[in-house]
């Protein structure tokens, strides 16, 4: 499919010049690792006006993923740890799972939970399955096809966060002044448009979802801020080229199926209520934290890394003390460096003032 | 982590397809995407199909937003 259209410099010049004429001090924050890495790259910050900020939310799973999830994979013992490759090189207290495997730990990169399953055809398998609501269902679905294939050896060790109670935290939090959110594409395939309808509902704030293309975002900018002038937040979807109302009911059917809610730890941000889907007791079999008698709590980050403030919008990563100093991607202090999606990491390459 | 990338399907068996990602070949789940055909653009996410593309709406969005800001078709 052809999206050029969306990257017309002309197109982006009329909206960037309708942006302009604005002067009203406005903040609108991105839940989207996808978002945050297409505003780097588009320099989308350089092209607007001084007075719209984009701010990046916790919008990167990785990001948010406990330390507690790295350091109970580090302390498994005999058996194959499978784990989507941004979770490598991210820091729990006792390391990461990079130095765990040099020192022999059996860690193997998957691209599909589908893999990690294949895995435990070979040897006791533990995939580490972390995710926002466009992974999850695909996790679901190897937890079903273990129960209904009687595949003993397969387990899953969750840290699998839905995104609309973190934005409802976001919402109604008193230090952050928000306007309007630019919500996140994929996700909202799954969940569908109307998920965030609680926002102009319940706390007065708008949100568009929106595409990946500089036209997209820009237009979501300028949408979102007609919403402002005229007082009338709603949730808007932009990406209709993807994303229905109502999301994929079969994606949802299996997550309903497999996982139930439960309050999440979110790194960096502690615990957010009814944020996180946890295997039911049917599949529990399959759930790793039973298996093997693992507990996720909430660590502080002894480290100085200040991921946690700028996953809530407090700071951008230049204003991290440790951000390109002693904090870089070759050598990530904190999560928000690790992954290519990260805020940290996507301000460092494309937004770094030389 | 929720990139998603858009891919053809070339072939359907049963609720698994092969999609061609620009030349390569790959085995997908459409247990998501039941009403799949050979032919469709789907968003496939760590193995599965997500979503139908639509090429009528994104035509349909572009078009309205170039109207929208006054953008005539021969400026490109």
């Amino acid at each position: 499919m052809n999206t050029k259209e969306f990257q017309n410099p002309k197109l982006i010049k009329k909206i960037v010049d309708r942006l302009k004429r604005n002067k009203r001090q406005i903040s609108l924050m991105e839940v989207c690792g996808s978002h945050t890495m297409a505003i780097g790259k588009w320099g989308i910050r350089d092209l607007l006006p001084d007075n719209i900020k984009l701010i990046s939310g916790p919008g990167c799973p990785v990001c948010v993923t406990p330390m507690s999830i790295i350091d109970a994979s580090i302390d498994l013992k005999d058996v194959t740890i499978a784990i989507f490759g941004d979770l490598m090189r991210v820091p729990g207290e006792k390391g990461t799972l990079e130095l765990a495997r040099a020192k022999g730990l059996d860690v193997r990169i998957v691209y599909s939970p589908i893999d990690a399953l294949k895995l435990a055809q070979e040897k006791e398998t533990v995939f580490v399955g972390i995710g926002f609501e466009t992974t999850i269902p695909g996790i679901a679905y190897t937890i079903r096809e273990a129960y209904e294939k009687n595949i003993k050896n397969y387990s899953v060790l969750t840290s699998l966060k839905i995104v609309p109670p973190a934005l409802e935290l976001l919402a109604s939090a008193d230090d952050i002044n928000l306007n309007g959110f630019i919500l996140p594409g994929h996700v909202s395939v799954v969940t569908g448009a109307n998920a965030y309808n609680f926002l102009p509902e319940k706390y007065n704030i708008g949100g568009i979802v929106t595409g990946f293309e500089p036209a997209d975002i820009l237009v979501s900018v300028d949408r979102l801020l007609q919403q402002v002038e005229k007082n009338e937040p709603k949730i808007e979807n932009e990406y209709s080229r993807i994303v229905t109302p109502d999301g994929n009911k079969h994606a949802q059917k299996i997550m309903k199926e497999i996982l139930e809610i439960d309050d999440g730890i979110w790194r960096g941000i502690g615990k957010i209520p009814k944020s996180e889907l946890k295997i039911r007791k049917k599949y529990s079999d399959y759930d790793a934290a039973k298996k093997y008698n693992i507990n996720i709590e909430y660590k502080e980050d002894k480290s100085g890394c200040q991921c946690g403030d700028v996953l809530k919008g407090n700071i951008i990563p230049p204003q991290c003390h440790l951000f390109e100093k002693v904090c870089t991607p070759s050598n990530p202090i904190g999560p928000c460096m690790v992954s290519s999606e990260g805020s940290c990491a996507a301000y460092y390459k494309y937004e770094r003032k030389q | 982590m929720c990139l998603a990338i858009p891919s053809k399907i070339v072939s359907i068996n049963g609720k698994k397809g092969i999609v061609d990602m620009g030349g390569i070949k790959k085995e997908v789940g459409l247990d998501f995407i039941p009403e799949a055909k050979i032919g469709n653009w789907i968003l496939l996410h760590t193995g599965f199909g997500l979503e139908i593309i639509s090429e009528k709406d994104a035509l349909e969005t572009i078009e309205a937003i170039n109207e929208a800001y006054h953008v005539m078709p021969d400026e490109y």
